[in-house]
Parts: structure tokens; sequence; C-alpha cells
């Protein structure tokens, strides 16, 4: 993935905050706000992540898990029950190793959300290239015509 | 048509209780305050999603006037939101309070808005700051642009490893 697609990803992601909480009670979108707030708070810790890219290649156990960090089995069970919690994650029955699988729902749940509102500002900044490219031409075309630049009108 | 160089979008929390949002364009500084700040132009870009259309778009640029823009969408939704103006510089500084109709966090937010010249261009700074920190996380709702960032990728790597499983 290029720097570039991931500079527009983080725009996404506050700019989705910032808006799509407030399109939800006017009745946009039915996805859970709850929900989302947990997957978001999970996902936001760089161990929970290294969880989840582990389990997206296969289940495994909390020993299997622990391993690859400098943390006790401990600490990492408290990480996933966060995941847990936020339904990222879910425990087969099988008696003692008890693996842990991932489950994808929520997370393409979470990504659904964040696409459409990601697509929300980047047809507008994209609409505002346009209108700039737009009015520099016409003012290209009348070298001199001065800029409309600051002049107010008033009595709105 | 000529090919620009894409814009790219720069995310930070420069302090507790802020966003802010840098993108740069390929025009001067009035051009973009215009493009900001005449609700003739502001309609032609800041746009709601597919299906939304602008219902209303009041803007009285000046120290104390109000603005208000409001879309409607499909099944008679509404979103609407508007402040005041508290700083007026033309083609450099806007800055503004702001509120939804429909608030889901406490106390107004302020947005600034700077017009800074850059290679020829114009960088627009967004910054807004929120009544607390609490707020602020609330909208953000993540630590570190850096977390948010490889949350995403992960989050992508994720999806298409579920998809191709």
């Amino acid at each position: 993935m290029s720097p570039k697609y991931r500079a527009h990803r983080s725009l996404t992601r506050v700019q989705a905050m910032h808006n799509l909480k407030v399109m939800q009670p006017s009745g946009y979108g039915n996805l859970s706000d709850g929900r989302l707030d947990a997957t978001f708070a999970a996902l936001a810790d760089p161990t929970r992540r290294a969880i989840l890219a582990r389990l997206a290649s296969g289940e495994a156990s909390v020993r299997e898990l622990t391993e690859p960090f400098d943390m006790s089995q401990a600490a990492v069970s408290k990480h996933l029950k966060v995941l847990e919690r936020a339904g990222l994650i879910s425990r087969a029955r099988e008696a003692q190793r008890r693996p842990r699988r991932l489950e994808a729902a929520p997370l393409a749940e979470a990504n659904e959300w964040l696409e459409r509102y990601r697509q929300f500002w980047e047809d507008s900044y994209g609409r505002l290239d346009a209108l700039l490219a737009e009015m520099k031409q016409t003012t290209t075309k009348r070298p001199r015509g001065g800029s409309r630049g600051t002049t107010k009108r008033k009595g709105r | 048509m000529p090919s620009t160089p894409k814009k790219s979008l720069e995310i930070t929390t420069p302090s507790d209780e802020e966003i802010r949002i840098t993108r740069s364009f390929d025009a001067p500084r009035m051009m973009v305050w215009d493009a900001y700040t005449r609700p003739e132009l502001l309609k032609r870009w800041l746009g709601a999603m597919p299906g939304w259309s602008w219902a209303e778009c009041e803007m009285d640029v000046r120290v104390g006037g109000k603005y208000r823009w409001a879309w409607r969408g499909p099944e008679g939704a509404e979103l609407g939101l508007g402040g005041v103006y508290r700083e007026v510089v033309p083609g450099e500084r806007l800055v503004s309070t702001e509120r939804y109709d429909q608030q889901w966090y406490e106390g107004d937010a302020v947005g600034t808005v700077e017009f800074r010249e850059a290679k020829g261009g114009t960088t627009l700074v967004t910054t807004l700051r929120y009544a607390s920190k609490a707020v602020r996380d609330a909208v953000l709702q993540s630590p570190a642009t850096s977390g948010m960032e490889s949350g995403y990728t992960l989050l992508d790597e994720l999806l298409a490893s579920s998809t191709a499983a």
C-alpha cells in the first residue's frame, strides 16, 4: 500500500468520526455506534492489532499468541478480553486449548462505515480542486479583470 | 489535463483538545478563500453523501456573523450545522464556532481555518478544537494518527485475508 493511500485513510478516520455520528441520528445508516466504538477502541492498541494480524492467518491458543510478545500470558489474556468484548475474536469450545479465532464481521462493518465517509470528504476536496482549477482559468482569461477576491457584499 | 500531483492529507493532534487537518491546493490563497466563504462557490464543492443535496447555505462572513449549512437526504433525512464567525481575516484566517443540529458531543467546537501560502499554492490548515480532551477523543477515538493508520492498514489486510479465506 502506498504512503499516499495511507494518508487518505487517516483522513477518513477523523473526518469520519467527526461527521458520521452526526448523520446516524438523522437516519442515515443504521450501523450500531456502540459496537463501532468498541471496535475502534480495540484497534487503537498495537498489541491487539498484532494479535488480530496473527489470528488472521488462523486460530491460535493464548499460549501461542503470547509467544511473540514480551509479556505475560495474563497480560495477553487482558488484551484478548478487550478484543472479545468488541466482538473481534471468539473462543472455540475445545476444552484445554480454547483457541481464539478472528471474527470478520465487525471489521467489515467498521470498514464499510469508514468507506462511506471517506468518500464524502474525498469527493468534497476533489470538487474543490476542480472548482479552483476552473476559477484559475477564468482569471487567466481576464488577466486584468481583477480578483473578485475580498469584495464583500453587504446586506445578505 | 495538467497532471497535478495528488494532494495528500495530514491529520495531527496538536493538543489534547484539537484535531488538525492539513491539505494543499493548487491555487492562490484568495481564490481558496473565495471558494470557502462564498455560498455559491462553497455549495459547489462541500458536498454531502450521494443522494443528499443542499437545503440551506447562509453565510454572513464577518465577525459576529452567523452561518448555517443544511443538507437534505433520502427519506426526509436532514443534516444541519451552524455557528458564529469569531475571526475573519480574508485570505488568511477564518475562525468560527460549530454546532450540529443533532449534536452528539458536549459544547460547541471551534474551527480555525488557516490559508497559508505554499509553493505557489495554498495549504489549508483546519484545526478543530473541542470542549475537552474527552470530547476530542470521542470524536477521534484513537490516541494517535499513526495508530489509526496502522489500524486501517491492518483492517485492509484483515479484510483481504478474510475474503480470501
